[in-house]
This record gives structure tokens, C-alpha cells and sequence, in this order.
């Protein structure tokens, strides 16, 4: 399998503050990465690297095998943010409409898409309403509509779970996985434990370094946890005692 | 193409903004209708300059007040007098006394008969009233209707538009960092220029509309004196609203939040009223003098001076119009360059 997304080294300070150290990891096409890591922990910054909005202070990303930032490669991504960046005077729909323009979708094709994206995170019924009457989960859920609109063959998501409830949330799993068959290689950050599970590889990220990687079986099995949370803890032990 | 659902969406959102509209539409209308009601004159120094054929009278009103300056040349004086060296000529060949007002500022017109009536008053002896000559005057520019509000009002179309277009601007670019989608868009492959050149593009339009109610307002409501084209005034106040959009949306990446945005007003906003021209500049200290340069409302506010009081046209506004496209492209690059802190490309 070829590698999509290389990270080579990478570490990022805020002036003095050293957010992530030494990171290096790869991921290959088709897969879907989960990056696991507590609150603060510097998966925001690591995916913001990647998506090419901010830039490391030491080492290399490439994404499909060009260094990044890269406008082109930037067409080729799907970025959702952890916080939902809509414009919440306008209606789901002028959100949608205005994300597909800027990766140059227009006319049937826009409209197609737009309805394809929007009743996958079931939110066709809404989309005429301002996005300011939407609830905290539908904006989720639009975020990640407005992320799918080019069918990217990367996709960076950012918590995109957060605030769904289960049913959805085993529903959006559902369309990953599709995606995933379909080509698209999908790279997911997330806190809960239970979703990393979901994930082909993890990458445990803790205190701006990755503490570990592997798929969950492997992780679980070479630490003799039970549960991915017993490994992680397992894996932040032993750094701590070092 | 990006730029286009850029603009796009700024036209959709604004018109939401029902509120943010009626603020940069009305409010202008609003304070120029007050200050119409309430200016008043301040005191003023008038240079005036007299040709006479009594040398002696003419040494005696030198020396009585130091606003008068003997000019032995007509055609020198009246050079002056156009290039506002000069605010008024006074001519005394009796049985005749003549004055030439400059015109423009009716502050200055209203100052020059003040000072030519009394030093006159003053070195007539008492005896010899029934000397006091006849006195004919003559406006180079205006005439003797034209208010205060004529003079300054111009002025302040082009501030109002300045500030709101300043502010309003400089807010929603704010926003868009503040609210996330800045970088969203920087996750996208639109161009840090596609993204300046849709906002100035987006607000653009609304701004045409306003410059267009704003002036149109200005002549046919408060009756302002209008010698030139209006379309001269809408194309200044236009560039005007522009260089403001693109210094607010520069600045705004300088700020924080919104209360920041604002604190930029008494910094950038309000010096212009002090040394743009709205108040005499050459009575200034002259170290301070050069910065009327700096501040784009110097050309903007003269140029419009230059079409509604003297009823100029392009060769006399060209120069101004193109000094603030030269700001707002100057301020527009230096905007994709400070969008360089967020994303290198
Ligand atoms: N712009 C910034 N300036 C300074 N420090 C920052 C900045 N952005 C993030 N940090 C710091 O970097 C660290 C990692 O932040 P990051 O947002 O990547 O964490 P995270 O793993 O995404 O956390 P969460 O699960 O809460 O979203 C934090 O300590 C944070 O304070
Ligand atoms: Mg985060």
C-alpha cells in the first residue's frame, strides 16, 4: 500500500512552548488513522500541519508526496475543524453552495453533490433554515457535509463525532468505512475511547509526543490490555516512569 | 471563480445584517443632517492682500492689522488668490474700494469683511465719515450665500464614508478569523489575493450604493453647494470607501476581537479629521504638517472640495483619485501579505 500522508520528524513550538516533539508517523491509502490523545494533548495542531494551515518548526509533512502547504494537494483534502467554521447568518444550504464554489463545483453537478452530502449527516429537512437555529450537532454535522462536498481523496476530521448522538454517530462510522472502500483515505482525531476502536490505525498522542501506534488489536495485544483505554494507560505509564 | 462565491457570500450575509446596513446607509445621513443643523464659524486669520493707488493708505492698513500685505502686481495677487495663498485682494482706488473674495470657505469670507471693515473704520478719521466709500465685492469661487455647511460639509461625506466603511469592514474580516473560517478558508485552495480581492470586491458594491445615497442626500436634501459633476464626487468617495475597506480589513489583522477593531478609530480614524484639512492645516506646528500626507482623507476630502465648491473635473481630481488607489492597492498587498502569518501560500 502506498503512503498518502508522511509525517517526517515534526515538532511545533509556541514560542517557548513546545506543543509537539518529534513527531513521525505515515498513513496509507485507504486507511482510516484515528489519533487518540487527551484534551491539550496537540492532535489539533498536528491535523492543522497536515491540512497545510500551519506550518512545523522543525521537520517535514508531505501529503500525497509533496510538501506542504501545497494549493493543489489542497483540493485533494477535506478539512474539517474541530470548531464548526459556518457562517451562521446563512442557511445550511449558502454554506454548502458557497464551499462547493471554492473547490469550482457549479451548476447539476453543485446541486448533486450538496444533496448527496447533506442527506448523508441527514440534514436535507434543514438546510433551508439559517445555520444560527441549527443545534450544536447539526452544525457538526454541516461542518462535515461542507467537508465531503468535493469528494476529497483525503479526508482530515477533527473530532467530527462531538456532540452527535449514537445513532448518527454509528451512521456517519458507516459512511467512513464506505469512503474508505471507495478509495478515500481519512485521518480522524478523537478523545473517546470507544470510537478509536473503530479506527484501522491509532496513534496515541500524548503531551505533544506519540506515545504509540499500531492498530487497536495490535496495541491491546502487545500491552495484554483488554481495552484500547488500558493500553493507552499502559503506554503513558511507562513514559512517565522514564 | 473563488473570488466570485466569495463575493457572493459577503452580499448574502450583508443583506441579512439588516442592522449593519442601516449603519453604514442612514447613520452618515443622520450626522451630516446634525452637523448641518448645528456648525457654526470659528475665528480665523485672513491674508489679504491690498493694491493701492494711495501708497500711503495702503502702509497704514499694513500696518493696523497683519492680515493685509501690499501687492504692487494685480496679476500676482490674483495667483495667489487662486492657489489659496491668499483669501481675499483688496483694492482701494477711490472713489471705489474693491474686495475679491477667494470664496471657498465662507469662515475665511466672513473673517475678511470683518477685518477689511474695521481696519477701514479704524483709519477713517471721525470727522470725515461721509468719505466712507462704496464697496463692491466679488467671489472668485461660491458666492455670498454659501454657508459654513458648504465648506465643510464636503469634507465630511468623505469622512463618514471613510469611517463606517473603516469599521464595518474591518469587523467582518475580524470575524472571519475569530469565528474559524478564516483558516477553514485556508484549508480550501482560495488564494490569500483571491480572499483580499473578494472582500473588497463583495464590500465594494455596497459601498457604491452608499456613496451614492450619502452624496445624492448631501445636494438634493441638505442642499449643500454643488458647482461640479456628482458623478466626480461619487467616483472620489467611492475610492475613498475603498482605501478604508482595504485599511480595515489590513488592520483588523491586528486585533483581537471586535472591542480591538474599535480602539483603532482614536488611532487611525479621528487624526484624519485633525490633519486631513477639515481644520486649518497651516496653522499647525510645522513638524506636524507633512503627516496631511499620510492620511488618505487629505486627498480624498480636498478632491471632493475640488468638484462640489470649485466646480473642478478630472484635471483637478485625477491626481487625488489616483493617490488613493495607490493606498488601497499598497494597503490590499500589504493585507495578502500579513494573511501570510496563517498559511505561507
Ligand atoms: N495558537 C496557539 N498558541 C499557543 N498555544 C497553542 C496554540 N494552539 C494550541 N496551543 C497549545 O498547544 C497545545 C495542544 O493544543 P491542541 O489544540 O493541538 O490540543 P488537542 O489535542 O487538539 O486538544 P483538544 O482535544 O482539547 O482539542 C495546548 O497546550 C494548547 O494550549
Ligand atoms: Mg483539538
Amino acid at each position: 500500500m502506498t503512503s498518502v500522508i508522511d509525517v517526517f520528524d515534526v515538532s511545533k513550538n509556541y514560542g517557548s512552548q513546545h506543543v509537539l516533539e518529534n513527531i513521525s508517523l505515515n498513513v496509507k491509502r485507504n486507511e482510516i488513522y484515528g489519533l487518540l490523545g487527551p484534551s491539550g494533548a496537540g492532535k489539533t495542531t498536528l491535523v492543522k500541519m497536515i491540512a497545510g494551515i500551519e506550518t512545523p518548526t522543525n521537520g517535514r509533512i508531505k501529503v500525497l508526496d509533496t510538501d506542504m502547504p501545497n494549493l493543489h494537494n489542497m483540493t485533494r483534502i477535506g478539512f474539517m475543524a474541530q470548531s464548526d467554521a459556518l457562517y451562521v447568518e446563512l442557511s445550511g444550504k449558502e454554506n454548502l453552495e458557497f464551499f462547493a464554489s471554492i473547490y469550482g463545483l457549479k451548476g447539476q453537478k453543485q446541486k448533486e453533490r450538496i444533496e448527496h452530502a447533506a442527506s448523508l449527516v441527514n440534514l436535507t429537512d434543514y438546510l433551508k433554515r439559517p445555520v444560527h437555529q441549527y443545534s450544536g450537532g447539526m452544525k457538526r454535522r454541516l461542518s462535515l457535509a461542507a467537508a465531503l462536498l468535493h469528494e476529497p481523496e483525503i479526508l482530515i476530521l477533527d473530532e467530527p463525532t462531538v456532540g452527535i448522538d449514537p445513532v448518527l454517530r454509528q451512521s456517519i462510522w458507516n459512511e467512513l468505512y464506505k469512503l474508505s472502500d471507495a478509495g478515500t483515505t481519512i485521518l480522524v482525531t478523537t478523545h473517546v475511547m470507544d470510537e478509536a476502536e473503530k479506527c484501522g490505525q491509532l496513534g496515541m498522542l500524548r503531551d505533544g509526543r506519540l506515545i504509540a501506534s499500531g492498530s487497536p488489536q495490535q496495541l491491546k495485544e502487545s500491552t495484554a490490555s483488554a481495552t484500547i483505554e488500558d493500553a493507552f494507560l499502559y503506554y503513558g505509564g511507562v513514559r512517565n516512569e522514564n | 471563480m473563488r473570488t466570485r462565491a466569495l463575493v457572493k457570500r459577503i452580499i448574502r450575509q450583508f443583506i441579512r445584517d439588516k442592522r449593519t446596513l442601516a449603519m453604514m446607509f442612514l447613520a452618515p445621513l443622520l450626522i451630516l443632517t446634525l452637523v448641518n443643523l448645528v456648525f457654526s464659524g470659528n475665528d480665523y486669520d485672513p491674508e489679504i492682500a491690498v493694491i493701492s493707488s494711495q501708497e500711503q493708505m495702503a502702509s497704514q492698513l499694513e500696518k493696523a492689522d497683519k492680515s493685509f500685505t501690499i501687492y504692487e502686481n494685480k496679476t500676482l495677487a490674483a495667483e495667489d488668490l487662486e492657489n489659496e495663498k491668499l483669501d481675499a485682494i483688496l483694492e482701494i482706488n477711490p472713489p471705489t474700494t474693491k474686495i475679491t473674495l477667494e470664496g471657498s470657505n465662507p469662515t475665511a469670507n466672513k473673517a475678511v469683511m470683518m477685518t477689511v471693515e474695521k481696519t477701514l473704520k479704524s483709519l477713517t478719521p471721525k470727522n470725515n465719515q461721509q468719505t466712507s466709500m462704496e464697496t463692491e465685492v466679488t467671489y472668485l469661487h461660491g458666492s455670498a450665500d454659501m454657508e459654513s455647511f458648504d465648506y465643510i460639509g464636503p469634507f465630511l461625506i468623505g469622512f463618514f464614508i471613510f469611517f463606517f466603511v473603516f469599521l464595518i469592514a474591518g469587523v467582518s474580516f475580524l470575524r472571519e478569523r475569530t469565528t474559524g473560517t478564516l483558516e477553514r478558508l485556508l484549508a480550501t485552495p482560495m488564494r490569500r489575493w483571491e480572499m483580499v480581492a473578494g472582500y473588497v470586491l463583495g464590500f465594494g458594491i455596497f459601498t457604491i450604493i452608499q456613496s451614492a445615497i450619502i452624496v445624492s442626500f448631501s445636494i438634493y436634501v441638505l442642499d449643500i453647494m454643488m458647482a461640479g459633476s456628482i458623478w466626480f464626487v461619487i467616483l472620489i468617495t467611492l475610492m475613498l470607501a475603498v482605501t478604508a475597506l482595504s485599511l480595515g480589513t489590513l488592520l483588523s489583522a491586528f486585533a483581537k476581537n471586535e472591542l480591538q477593531m474599535i480602539q483603532f478609530i482614536p488611532l487611525v480614524v479621528v487624526p484624519q479629521v485633525f490633519f486631513s484639512g477639515l481644520f486649518n492645516i497651516e496653522t499647525m506646528a510645522d513638524w506636524l504638517q507633512p503627516l496631511s500626507y499620510l492620511m488618505p482623507l487629505t486627498y480624498g476630502g480636498q478632491a471632493i472640495r475640488d468638484v462640489m465648491i470649485q466646480g473642478g473635473g478630472w484635471p483637478e481630481i485625477y491626481d487625488e483619485v489616483l493617490v488613493l488607489a495607490g493606498f488601497s492597492l499598497l494597503f490590499m498587498i500589504l493585507n495578502v501579505l500579513a494573511l501570510k502569518k496563517h498559511r505561507k501560500l
